[in-house]
């Protein structure tokens, strides 16, 4: 089963690398990692989607928990939240495929966000089913190059997975 | 005040109150070893940066203190690597202390550079790569903080050359600040509760103890724990000393080459509470088998130990002495048990015992260091049969008195190790009893003892083999013995070049004269005991097997 992990890390050189070493030494699967700093800048977020079952998940916590740099850790899989993955697609699409193809990105609500001589560049948002459904969508028409940002998440509600300024949580 | 980052480096050390440093100089760590010519803080001058890190480990398990190494950049640092993973698997507090190449010449492969916080990411508890002097008094405090809190392990801290040349205000560091280290100490009420229900509906319980006991110094709460409860007490190699050797209540070590009652014990027990160990596969053996009749509570201070190994039906977080002796004053005395009943008839039927032979018995001459020391020396050991034989005959009273590379397995960690316990106890009568392989690993520290006049005993159990691997060829590879027998040097005049004292030991009756010899000395003697070739470490439980199936 897949689990979404919303990890607050300290911004410190070298963090990243100790969590994908820990991930791969331990022989867990990362299926998506995005990272980025929040809105305090001496810390950033993980989103870590990762594979296992309940028991491997445990210690794929408890392991993450014994890094020093790692703050805090929360497993939001069960309680409701909102994910959104982006991507740039750029594809094939000359004079006869063009009108099919900004329809494709009308449906998805998409962007085209660069036109090329024999290309166009798509800019989606979404969560992991629609950015598959738009990549299968514009196959046929032959894509030069994707990049996924891997997903990033947030539960919903007043509920949050953050830590105040005195680096203690908030609730 | 501006300091340069090699003085802020030695002022900091000095606020930690570190008496000694176990090291090597090489070049970027010129402005160090400048500042520490004038410093109070002793160095030990080792012949290798290995020695070095087994030394200050050594030094951190005799005393409790975290131990301290420095070593150079590149090769350096490297040697460092071994004796960094030793004390990483061991949970021994150690701080480590590198030279690197100028920030300006890193990443580039510079002469004497190599990554030493990427190569120790997986054995560090943590690590630092010092970008300016200003930060390094609050890195130093935070390094001996986390090295020695929670789960003591080793902190690496990287010094760039411009970092410890440059100059910086020195302001002392305020109190650590860790948001993501928070040691859990105090267990949970629920839990303990639990915990205190479980025991009083057991009718066979077994404790399983590890070196957390020592490390939390939790020695007699755990003898109050098994005398209330008349609960025998098996411990892990780790856990040696940390539980009387000679007490009723004690089973000795359990596990592969643990006895056979502690094994039996382990098998047939309703109730098993584990202190501060992890279950390894050494100890375990098949996990399908593995007290496959007991409730199991697990008290521990890393809660990612409890349940990475086994199904844990009891998890208590929190430091073991702090746990234990809540759980004490929960509890009511057992009066008198079927159980220990049992476990006397087990001890009589099966006691750990060896044949006569022709030869020299290594198990005798470890139950004559025993004697003629009164158990009270602290033994340090490298890895291998001989580590097995100390573990077994020698019967640890004390914590601390058993200095060995349990996790790792680390062959030539014995005698550095010695020699740092000896000098953070230079009091005590210390012995290293080692392997004809294992000595050869780090032999050329012999210097190092006979340099600092070092009393440290060094007894050789000479079987001209790898023993413990010879042992297995001869078990499971029907007697091939590949690359194991070995072609030794002459070990007395190995001992006499180094200005130690060597003594060749060849039949019975020199065994306790020699050893006398050896503990009157004021210098190191070396004493090459000559034994029986092919003797084998027994009881064994064959690896992965269960075990109540134990050969010998």
């Amino acid at each position: 089963m897949l689990h979404t992990l919303a990890v607050l890390v300290e911004n410190n050189p070298g963090v990243l690398a100790r969590v994908a070493g820990l991930f791969s030494r331990r022989g867990f699967n990362i299926d998506s990692l995005a990272v980025g700093r929040t809105d305090n800048s001496a810390i950033s977020r993980m989103t870590i989607v990762v594979e296992g079952d309940d028991l491997i998940l445990e210690q794929v916590t408890k392991q993450l928990h014994k890094l020093i740099d790692v703050i805090k850790i929360s497993d939001i899989t069960k309680d409701e939240y909102v994910d959104r993955e982006l991507v740039l697609i750029k594809v094939n699409a000359d004079a006869a495929t063009r009108g099919e193809i900004m329809q494709i990105v009308d449906i998805f609500r998409a962007h085209i966000v660069d036109i090329g001589h024999k290309t166009l560049t798509i800019e989606a948002t979404g969560d992991e089913g629609k950015i598959n459904a738009i990549e299968q969508a514009l196959r046929p028409f032959g894509i030069r190059e994707l990049a996924r940002t891997g997903k990033i998440a947030m539960l919903r509600g007043f509920k949050a997975s953050s830590v105040n300024n005195n680096g203690k949580e908030d609730v | 005040m501006q300091l340069s980052g090699a003085e802020i480096l030695v002022k900091s050390l000095e606020a930690e109150g570190v008496e000694v440093i176990f090291g090597y100089p090489g070049g970027v760590l010129l402005p160090i070893y400048d500042v520490l010519y004038d410093s109070g803080i002793r160095h030990i001058l080792t012949r290798h940066e290995q020695g070095a890190a087994h030394a200050a480990d050594g030094y951190a398990r005799a005393t409790g203190r975290a131990g301290v190494c420095l070593a150079t950049s590149g090769p350096g640092a490297t040697n460092l690597v071994t004796g960094i993973a030793n004390a990483y698997m061991d949970s021994v507090p150690l701080v480590a202390l590198t030279g690197q190449v100028p920030s300006s010449l890193l990443g580039r492969d510079s002469f004497q550079e190599a990554d030493i916080t990427g190569i120790t990411l997986p054995i560090t508890k943590h690590s630092y790569l010092v970008g300016d002097p200003a930060e390094l008094a609050r890195i130093v405090k935070e390094a001996f903080y986390i090295a020695t809190t929670g789960r003591p392990g080793p902190v690496l801290i990287d010094l760039p050359r411009d970092v410890s040349g440059a100059k910086a205000d020195y302001k002392e560091p305020s109190e650590v600040n860790l948001p993501g280290y928070r040691p859990v100490l105090d267990g949970d009420e629920r839990q303990i509760g639990e915990t205190t229900r479980a025991i009083a509906q057991s009718h066979r319980p077994v404790i399983y103890a590890g070196g957390g006991v020592i490390t939390a110094g939790a020695h007699e709460e755990l003898r109050q724990l098994a005398e209330l409860l008349l609960a025998p007490v098996a411990t892990t190699l780790m856990g040696l000393g940390g539980f009387p050797g000679n007490h009723p209540l004690s089973l000795g070590m359990l596990g592969m080459h643990g006895t056979k009652y502690a094994n039996y014990a382990v098998c047939e027990c309703d109730l098993l509470i584990a202190v501060g160990a992890r279950f390894d596969d050494r100890v375990t053996g098949d996990l399908g088998c593995f007290a496959p009749m007991a409730k199991i509570i697990h008290i521990d201070i890393d809660p990612a130990e409890i349940g990475k190994n086994v199904r844990v039906d009891i998890p208590v977080r929190g430091d073991v002495k702090r746990v234990l002796t809540r759980l004490i004053a929960c509890l009511e005395p057992v009066i008198a048990s079927a159980w220990q009943e049992k476990i006397d008839n087990w001890k009589k039927e099966y006691p750990l015992a060896y044949g006569e032979g022709n030869g020299l018995k290594p198990q005798f001459i470890i139950e004559e260091i025993y004697r003629l020391t009164g158990g009270e020396a602290i033994i340090a050991t490298d890895v291998g049969q001989h580590q097995m034989w100390a573990a077994q005959y020698y019967r640890f009273e004390k914590p601390r008195t058993f200095i060995s590379s349990g996790g790792l397995g680390a062959m030539g960690y014995g005698m550095p190790a010695a020699i740092g316990a000896q000098i953070g106890c230079p009091d005590a009568l210390v012995f290293d009893i080692a392997g004809d392989g294992s000595i050869q690993m780090n032999i050329q520290e012999l210097t190092t003892a006979v340099n600092y006049g070092l009393p440290i005993n060094v007894a050789i159990l000479n079987n001209g083999f790898l023993g413990m691997v010879r042992q297995w060829q001869e078990l499971f590879y029907n007697r091939r013995y590949s690359q194991t027998e070995l072609k030794n040097p002459d070990f007395v005049k190995l001992a006499e070049a180094y200005g130690a004292e060597g003594i060749r030991v060849t039949e019975k009756a020199e065994v306790a004269p020699a050893i006398e010899r050896a503990i009157k000395s004021d210098k190191p003697v070396l004493i090459d005991f000559v034994v029986e070739r092919e003797e084998n470490v027994f009881p064994m439980v064959p690896p992965g097997g269960s075990l109540n199936k134990m050969l010998g």
